[in-house]
């Protein structure tokens, strides 16, 4: 049964009330169709090259037939692996002493502002830098440079969260540890950072997945490589660097690869951020 | 009324653990403390009572240096604590907080099993076997009352206990290190009248080693579990005696009004 709403306060509310609803309604809806859109083209047209093949061989040569991306998909996993490694423990230190001293101390203030500005800067800026920094000077292309790229990328966002996630910490806590007469480095380690583990864990996934996929970067510095190779210090093939290279072709089972190779790029990033947004989903300190 | 009763009355003499003289406290620029002096004895239980921004709490947090976290929070004055003044810069905090240990309004147990919340203060100051790590454990957590409810659970997250349960596995954390004062920070006020009593009733035989001072907002809970009691108001301190006699027959008028609910 239903009630006429006769208080015309009421009555206001709730029509603003309906309208919010469906703006958020139709803003998701944008959103998600697109997003749609890009899974089932890519499902649509990478789907048909998936096969053993793409594990076991390496990228063709012009005018040959078959071929996969064993090559690009090691050169991915070694040059990111490389990065990940080097980036997380450096993202969550700088996390933490700016979450410790971010407020009292004019040159960790200084890093958070920095921090924030290389978060936005463009991938292709930062790819540039090691250009000139290292190939250039090393005088060649190389898996090391792709690493120092990708790091790049992935620490201010480690740092970020981190920071943003200790700081989220509350106070009482803090001063819980400081009662039994705990010095600040353990505070700060053994509970601060504790407290909110999965979080961090969660940013560095993030940063993970956002590494993966970055291309310009890679263009730069670790360039590609057509050949089997797992020499870090020379050029190597990597999945973003391919797909850009094999879309462009004019070779119908080159754009077919790339296809492929889209598809499992895209469902690996997926994945990663399903696995932090589930497994290490964070509960909210007290 | 006799002339003799409304004069200052002079404590039972007892041993004094902490001596505090002329201490005054400010957050930046405002004052939050004024003049206070006021001895707390061994193996009491002292309350601090007093409406809401008193400055009950800060007296509280001057005795383990708290304050000592936030810049712009400073104490002049002297607290004599064992015959050292701890407001003195060459004072170790974390030594005197593991001596005077703390426990707070909300319940704060670590992000870590029951058995290393209690385990985590042990070890900043001892190097006990396991053996030897497992009876602390034991110990502390039977001394607060709550082995019965936990022993099982040992490995379960300290946050996985009850609030009750939480605020006394804080009491045992507090306790395990072996402090020699304890300071409560309206300990019960989060807390349900079951948990609460249980909380009391932890007081009255915690007081037989350590020497407890406890602010409360509950009246009640001053007179049923302290010796001495402390009245401020403003940041300074009204009137300080024996339990009995400020709830009984206290010497200002200014205790009776905030005693007898005419004020507060």
């Amino acid at each position: 049964m239903k009630h006429a709403v006769i208080n015309p306060v009421y009555r206001k509310r709730l029509l603003r009330h309906r309208i919010g609803i469906f703006l958020s309604v139709a803003a998701m809806l944008v959103g998600l169709v697109f997003l749609l859109w890009i899974l089932s083209t890519l499902l649509i047209n990478g789907f048909s090259g998936l096969s053993l093949n793409l594990f076991i061989h390496d990228t063709p040569a012009p005018g040959t037939e078959g071929g996969g991306i064993r090559n690009a998909i090691l050169g991915s996993l070694m040059i990111v692996g490389l990065a990940t490694f080097v980036s997380t423990p450096i993202g969550i230190l700088a996390g933490v002493y700016l979450a410790e001293y971010g407020e009292e101390n004019k040159f960790a203030q200084v890093t958070r502002f920095v921090t924030d500005i290389m978060l936005s800067a463009p991938s292709i800026v930062l790819g540039m830098f090691v250009w000139a920094m290292y190939v250039d000077v090393a005088k060649h292309y190389s898996g090391y440079a792709g690493s120092i790229a990708l790091s790049l990328i992935a620490v201010p966002v480690v740092v970020r969260t981190t920071d943003n996630m200790l700081r989220l910490v509350p106070n009482s806590l803090l001063e819980a540890a400081f009662a039994l007469g705990a010095p600040r480095w353990k505070v700060a380690t053994m509970v601060r950072l504790k407290a909110v583990r999965s979080g961090v864990i969660t940013g560095v996934l993030l940063a993970v997945a956002r590494i993966t996929g970055e291309t310009a970067p890679l263009l730069y510095t670790a360039l590609n490589n057509q050949f089997f190779s797992a020499d870090m210090n020379a050029p190597l093939a990597n999945l973003p660097v391919v797909i850009l290279q094999f879309a462009m072709s004019p070779y119908d089972d080159w754009r077919e690869l790339a296809w492929a190779a889209a598809l499992l790029l895209t469902f690996s990033v997926l994945m990663l951020n399903i696995l932090s947004r589930t497994v290490f989903s964070q509960k909210t300190p007290n | 009324m006799s002339p003799m009763q409304n004069a200052v009355p002079a404590p039972a003499p007892k041993n004094k653990t902490i001596e505090i003289t002329n201490l005054n406290f400010f957050y930046g620029k405002t004052q939050s403390l004024t003049n206070v002096n006021m001895d707390i004895h061994e193996k009491q239980v002292t309350a601090f009572i007093g409406p809401s921004g008193c400055g009950k709490s800060t007296l509280l947090r001057t005795l383990n240096r708290m304050y000592d976290l936030y810049p712009g929070q400073r104490a002049e004055g002297q607290i004599m604590y064992r015959g050292r003044n701890i407001l003195d810069p060459g004072q170790d905090v974390n030594m005197l907080r593991a001596k005077v240990g703390m426990v707070f309004q909300k319940p704060t147990p670590f992000p870590m099993s029951v058995y290393e919340n209690i385990a985590f203060g042990v070890r900043l100051y001892e190097d006990l076997s396991k053996g030897e790590m497992d009876e602390r454990v034991e110990w502390a957590l039977k001394k607060a009352a709550i082995w019965g409810e936990v022993k099982d659970k040992l490995n379960k997250s300290g946050l996985s206990l009850s609030g009750g349960q939480q605020q006394r596995l804080c009491i045992a954390r507090c306790v395990a290190v072996k402090p020699d004062v304890l300071l409560l920070d309206e300990p019960t006020s989060a807390l349900d009248p079951i948990s609460t009593a249980k909380v009391e009733e932890l007081i009255s035989e915690l007081k037989q080693d350590y020497t407890i001072t406890i602010v409360t907002h509950n009246m009640q809970q001053a007179a049923r579990c302290s010796d001495y009691t402390a009245y401020m108001y403003l940041g300074e301190l009204v009137e300080f005696g024996e339990t009995d006699q400020i709830f009984m027959n206290p010497a200002r008028k200014e205790t009776q009004d905030y005693i007898t609910g005419r004020f507060g």
